[in-house]
């Protein structure tokens, strides 16, 4: 029996004003895969994931995330996506644990759950103190557990390894890896380290589809074209 | 790495708690968000102090301006709301800066939480800031400049001033959405918030005005009525248009 | 689109203020108590009743813009309070004609209709700074368009708020038209109203026929350059880009 792939894209156009961030975009993703987004700066592939992530609406073309089509649905959806970006999302003038029972709140979900997550990260010590206190390492830390609170099926990430120390990569590797079993879409500036953990590529130039393959199929030519 | 966390990546176990699929409560919701709200302002005290502070240096420049130690009837009433107006926008300006400059917004619009619900937690916060505004300002301008006794007109200017604070609280959750995310926030947010503002210094300063001639004489409801049926529009106008401006 | 007929309407609208000219100057009589200074009200009136109707007809197009978020009523919008705002200054130029006229000072506060005026246009004067300030143009549209609403809103809640708060000078002039006018005076108000309202749709569909054209114009550039992602360049206009026109599929 064939399943709903949990993103299917078609056609998927976003525009800035007159210019166009993302043009006809086509893919479909299967349940528990990982999607690499590649691209030069300026691609849209920031534009693509806030886009799944229901901030941004699409302005042609069909959106549909965990068989829900998006604008529409997007209230159906919005507990089950984890966001991980560049920014922690997270108040620097409160503690790791009150921003954490923050977004708990938010999200309706047990407060048990921060402290298991905050145990899982190894921030327990110091879940108390501000964040502007820690360091940038630990608060990705903290944004990671942010992140995953209401345990979404699909995982957004933006660059998620950066500001990671390798000791912090490994804890959060469970959480956000490969063996989580979480549908993922990663952005990345690392293609190597991407293709490593992708099944499908997506290479973007100026909002358009420039390479659409298995990772398997993708050799280091095809990621040198793209970033040309 | 503490034990439980060991064992829960050993495991390979998802950890998190299964999403509820419906949204949570609004109250539950409005509640977290004020707590967060009251809580990073005593934390930074960025706009209560000094909304305060510049309302009592604001008296002290109007009995320099007008030369007069104390003031009576249309005069009072005119330097306590234009005062208290002025002080509300420097909170009306603060009112979402942390939220844009720390990924409040997107951290709250990836939630389930229903829109609305910011709204109305900002203007209780908002509220708030008023309320402890007023509890400096009103005194010190009692003490500073006011020729008539206060005790008498209490109840009467609790009212009016609890009114003005709806009024306030309404526009300035609009208007400080609004400017928050534009080049020129603190420019725009005074200038968009004081137009729609006069009216509600109409309505307070003429309740006021029999109270500081004579505090025991009343107010005329008419403009109590007037200021409680502005608010009423404009808390409407807010908690429909709010939602169109978190979007991106 | 917007350049159907309007030749013709133009011409019209010409014409009929032609007349209303000649009406005002020639056919109908002083007033007795304010002589020939009255006859500004037979364009001030008109002038102010054309643009409160104009914001207000921007804040509905404004929620139209919310509602469907096509671009077109964002630009519809923006247009009608442009044009407001330009006939709002010769409303408050006219009423401090009169009343320095009629009452001897360039500006009288005990004139609720040019207070409330006053304090209108002092919101709306806001409503390009505001424009100006938002680069990303999704969401200076939606800005533009929750400020159109309330400030529409605003209007004539503001008109009821400081008519009540005011001692009360100025002629009431609706009343006057049903009361006190006689025959020849309605005439020439009436036919100055019309005038003015249609010189106000007029200017709108110029204004509209414009920008609809620079963003044709823009969009066939693009295509022909092969270059639908290069930014356009900075721009001078608070006013918003019509997207979807032309060349985007």
């Amino acid at each position: 029996m064939p399943t709903l792939p949990a993103i299917e894209l078609r056609g998927l156009t976003r525009r800035y004003g007159e210019r166009l961030a993302l043009a006809e975009v086509t893919v479909a993703l299967e349940a528990g895969q990982t999607l690499a987004v590649l691209g030069p700066n300026g691609a849209g592939k920031t534009t693509l994931l806030r886009l799944l992530a229901t901030l941004l609406r699409p302005h042609a073309g069909e959106v549909s995330v965990l068989g829900h089509s998006l604008p529409d649905e997007s209230w159906a959806v919005r507990g089950r996506i984890g966001l991980l970006g560049h920014e922690p999302l997270l108040y620097r003038e409160l503690s790791a644990r009150e921003n954490l029972r923050f977004h708990a709140a938010l999200h309706g979900v047990e407060e048990a759950n921060v402290e298991r997550l905050l145990g899982v990260v190894a921030m327990e010590r110091r879940a108390d103190e501000p964040l502007r206190t820690l360091s940038r390492g630990m608060v990705q830390r903290v944004a990671v557990c942010r992140a995953l609170l209401h345990d979404p099926e699909l995982l957004l990430l933006d660059e998620p390894r950066a500001n990671l120390d390798p000791a912090a990569s490994e804890l959060v590797e469970p959480l956000v890896g490969r063996a989580s079993g979480r549908t993922r879409v990663i952005v990345s500036h690392d293609p190597a380290g991407a293709l490593a953990e992708a099944d499908l590529v997506l290479g973007l130039v100026r909002g358009r589809v420039a390479l659409l393959a298995p990772a398997a199929e993708v050799d280091a030519g095809a990621l040198a074209e793209l970033y040309r | 790495m503490s034990a439980l966390g060991e064992e829960r990546v050993a495991a390979g176990e998802r950890v998190g708690a299964p999403a509820l699929r419906r949204a949570p409560r609004m109250r539950a919701v409005v509640g977290a968000l004020l707590r967060k709200e009251l809580r990073v302002e005593l934390r930074t005290f960025e706009s209560v102090p000094a909304m305060s502070l510049f309302s009592v240096t604001t008296y002290v420049l109007f009995h320099f301006g007008l030369q007069q130690n104390s003031v009576a009837g249309p005069l009072a009433s005119g330097v306590l709301w234009v005062t208290l107006l002025f002080a509300a926008v420097l909170g009306v300006n603060r009112l979402f800066v942390a939220d844009a400059e720390q990924g409040g917004f997107d951290g709250f619009l990836l939630s389930p939480a229903d829109r609305s619900a910011l709204a109305l937690a900002k203007a209780l916060a908002l509220f708030t800031y008023l309320v402890v505004l007023e509890l400096v300002s009103v005194p010190a301008f009692a003490l500073l400049l006011l020729g008539v006794s206060l005790w008498q007109a209490m109840p009467d200017l609790l009212a009016i001033l609890a009114l003005a604070n709806l009024g306030v609280a309404a526009i300035g959750t609009l208007v400080g959405a609004l400017a928050v995310r534009t080049r020129a926030r603190d420019l725009l947010g005074p200038l968009l918030s004081l137009p729609l503002l006069v009216p509600v210094v109409i309505g307070a300063a003429l309740c006021t005005t029999p109270l500081f001639r004579d505090p025991v004489g009343g107010m005329p409801l008419r403009w109590l009525l007037t200021l409680a049926l502005y608010d009423l529009v404009f808390a409407v106008i807010a908690y429909a248009l709010f939602d169109f401006l978190l979007e991106d | 689109m917007y350049g159907t007929r309007l030749r013709g309407l133009a011409l019209l609208t010409a014409g009929l203020l032609t007349l209303t000219l000649v009406g005002v100057f020639y056919w109908a009589p002083d007033d007795e108590t304010d002589g020939f200074l009255q006859k500004i009200f037979y364009i001030h009136v008109p002038l102010a009743l054309v643009t409160l109707c104009g914001f207000i007809a921007a804040g509905v197009m404004a929620i139209q813009h919310l509602r469907t978020g096509e671009a077109r009523w964002d630009m519809r919008s923006y247009v009608a309070i442009h044009i407001s705002l330009i006939f709002g200054v010769g409303v408050l130029i006219t009423g401090s004609i009169w009343a320095k006229g009629a009452w001897g000072h360039w500006w009288v506060w005990s004139e609720p209709t040019l207070v409330a005026f006053l304090l209108v246009m002092l919101l709306y004067a806001t409503y390009q700074p505001l424009r100006f300030a938002i680069e990303d143009p999704e969401r200076q549209a939606r800005a533009a368009s929750v400020f159109a609403i309330t400030a529409g809103v605003f209007v004539p809640v503001c008109f009821v708020i400081v008519r009540l708060s005011t001692a009360y000078l100025h002629p009431r002039t609706l009343d006057n038209i049903s009361g006190n006018l006689p025959g020849r005076m309605q005439v020439v108000f009436y036919l100055s109203m019309v005038s003015i309202a249609l010189l106000w749709v007029v200017l709108w569909r110029y204004e509209m026929a414009s920008k609809h054209a620079s963003a044709q114009l823009r969009a066939l550039r693009r295509l022909l350059s092969g270059d639908d992602d290069e930014l356009p360049p900075v721009r001078r206009s608070a006013a918003p880009d019509v997207t979807g026109v032309g060349g985007v599929r």
